[in-house]
């Protein structure tokens, strides 16, 4: 890896360079009723609209990889069959200007199902190809836990990751295209004293982190408290919304429709991204519902997070980023969920 | 309407005889079905429709699918549903006054409907009687809900109808499509919303625009009211504040005379 520094007042000739193509990034996006500032990933058309500097986001970059609706192919239908037409969605290389390390850990961690098994998902990876990555150092928020999940820091998957030294950037350089972008810019080799300055930083933040989650041994006592009733205290308040599953980057479950036009002529197939917290995520043809228990399924979902993909990669599919808990009106949260089946913490529900 | 021939993939497709009725409504529903100019000749063109007052004048008594809108709130309203009922292969309930009652239904909240009667109309009293839904009085196949219903679902149903396919909604919450929508929740801008009890398919039409769900597409699978109550109590919010959107469309009901019972100011 190559570091570089460059004064904060030339990320702006960063964002100009990069502006020829789309450009994604965190954005203001109004207040909430206590007057905190609410912030999203979306296009940005104006450096002024990009706050790097934001806490967290209400949703994940999920929608740009994985849209909650896309179409994936359609048809022309004809007297004796039918034309195909594949479209992959991607037509523009995107920058993703200022990713948080739990946001790439996160894409990281779909790649390795989606792209990284014998049937790739070609969707998904038309649109993964096309992103060009700039990573943002950040703040521990009371919610965040990826520290937890190892997700704190992030070793790939990104071109560039900017951290803020005070008056300059310090920049990781990841890809041959990064050092191009950089080496335009009036940049430098970081010097001793800011080796030092960027380590500091990255201890300060350290000790910010407030939440934590045990995950000692955790696939074994997931598994040890399969029937706990703590499941169903949990089972009681879940609304089955899917808002956790929409907000997290990771949830990548689907299901496909097929529909025929109204003419009759054409027809396409859909898949739109599910929930396993949704009441029929489990129903099967003939009309079985494997899971018709709220509780079942929010237990299922801690499970495929926090045992299932445990067993399949080693590593958690939860980033630790919160949004879920954050976003959950009824209050769900993994780092309560936790504690409460492993026996700590009492009363949560 | 011209008698074009339709085929799928090759299978000529018969054309169903439809109609087209409406009970005490605002006939919002059959106007949505007319607004969609785009797809209109593509929609007409599925169907023989041989009654439709809002669109036509000819009309017919032999027909397969009745699409019904509104709700029965008079005797003789009664009495055509059974007509229709025994004329219709398959009956549609369309729009949120013929699934639940609709707005109509919240005149059933007042316990005596003489003294409604007679605050609204005076001496010249009508009848009219309390506000039911049509699969109150004849059995219904298919719901459409919604206020108003959506055409793109409708034309969704009847697609499927003609094709034999099978016809399916979504049972989640409309949270999902919120979220897929990427709004802000409003509870976090502090308004109240029905979202998390409400049948999806609307897209999150009303959140979207920044207001509250009213639940007008009725309950979800299996909600959880009590949850909400509670989350509703935790962000300011009364259980008459509740209770008012729970009962605006009738959807809710078997839910509001439990909350009734326990409600707090």
């Amino acid at each position: 890896m190559l570091f570089r520094v460059f004064a904060k007042d030339h990320l702006i000739n960063l964002y100009d360079i990069l502006a020829v193509n789309h450009i994604v990034g965190p954005m203001s996006k109004g207040f909430d009723r206590h007057g905190a500032p609410l912030y999203d990933f979306d296009f940005i058309y104006d450096f002024a609209e990009l706050q790097l500097h934001y806490p967290a986001t209400i949703h994940s970059l999920k929608r740009f990889v994985l849209p909650p609706r896309e179409t994936l192919c359609t048809f022309d239908l004809q007297k004796d069959g039918w034309q195909k037409h594949v479209d992959y969605n991607a037509y523009k290389p995107t920058v993703y200007f200022g990713l948080h390390a739990c946001d790439i850990n996160a894409l990281n961690k779909l790649d390795k199902v989606l792209t990284g098994n014998v049937y790739p998902d070609p969707y998904y990876a038309a649109k993964r190809k096309n992103m060009f990555i700039i990573g943002a150092g950040c703040t521990p928020q009371p919610f965040c836990f990826c520290k937890s999940m190892g997700t704190d820091s992030v070793l790939h998957g990104f071109d560039l990751f900017l951290t803020d030294l005070g008056d300059s950037y310090f920049a990781e350089i990841h890809s041959a295209r990064a050092f191009a972008f950089i080496s335009s810019l009036e940049c430098r080799e970081p010097r001793q004293s800011e080796h030092q300055r960027f380590m500091e930083v990255a201890q300060e933040r350290m000790n910010l982190f407030t939440c934590h989650v045990d995950t000692t041994d955790l696939t074994k006592i997931l598994d040890l408290e399969f029937q706990a009733e703590v499941w169903r205290e949990w089972g009681r308040k879940c609304l089955s919304c899917g808002t956790c599953a929409n907000v997290c980057p990771t949830c990548y479950c689907y299901g496909i429709e097929e529909n025929v036009d109204l003419g009759l002529q054409h027809a396409s197939k859909t898949r739109h991204l599910y929930s396993c917290n949704l009441i029929d995520f489990a129903q099967v043809a003939g009309g079985h519902n494997f899971r018709p228990e709220s509780h079942d399924r929010l237990k299922y979902r801690y499970y495929h997070k926090h045992r299932g993909f445990v067993e399949a990669f080693e590593e958690s599919l939860c980033v630790g980023c919160g949004r879920c808990g954050q976003s959950c009106l009824a209050n769900i949260t993994v780092p309560e969920v936790i504690a409460s089946v492993r026996g700590e913490g009492g009363d949560h529900a | 309407m011209t008698a074009k021939e339709r085929t799928y993939l090759g299978v000529p497709v018969k054309k169903p005889r439809a109609a087209f009725f409406e009970f005490t409504s605002c006939e919002g529903c059959q106007l949505q079905l007319l607004n969609n100019e785009a797809s209109l000749v593509d929609f007409l063109s599925l169907l023989t429709i041989v009654n439709f007052r809002e669109a036509m004048t000819e009309q017919s008594d032999e027909y397969d699918i009745a699409f019904i809108e509104g709700s029965i709130t008079r005797d003789d309203e009664a009495e055509q549903l059974k007509i229709i009922r025994s004329r219709a292969q398959t009956l549609v309930a369309m729009g949120s006054c013929a699934c639940f009652g609709g707005v109509n239904q919240l005149k059933n909240r007042f316990n005596d409907l003489a003294w409604v009667k007679e605050q609204v109309y005076g001496s010249q009293a009508i009848d009219t009687r309390e506000v039911l839904p049509l699969s109150a009085i004849v059995p219904v196949d298919l719901e459409i809900y919604g206020c108003p219903i959506k055409k793109e679902e409708v034309e969704k149903v009847v697609t499927n109808l003609v094709l034999g396919k099978s016809i399916d909604y979504p049972r989640y919450p409309v949270c999902m499509e919120c979220k897929a929508n990427h709004n802000v929740c409003l509870f976090d801008l502090g308004q109240p919303c029905l979202g998390p009890i409400t049948r999806a398919g609307c897209d999150a039409w009303c959140p979207a625009n920044r207001l509250g769900c009213w639940g007008c597409r009725g309950p979800a699978e299996k909600p959880n009211v009590g949850q909400l109550r509670q989350i509703m109590h935790e962000h300011g919010f009364t259980d008459e504040q509740l209770l008012d959107r729970l009962e605006c469309f009738g959807g809710f009901a078997q839910y509001v005379t439990e909350l009734k019972r326990t409600a707090k100011g």
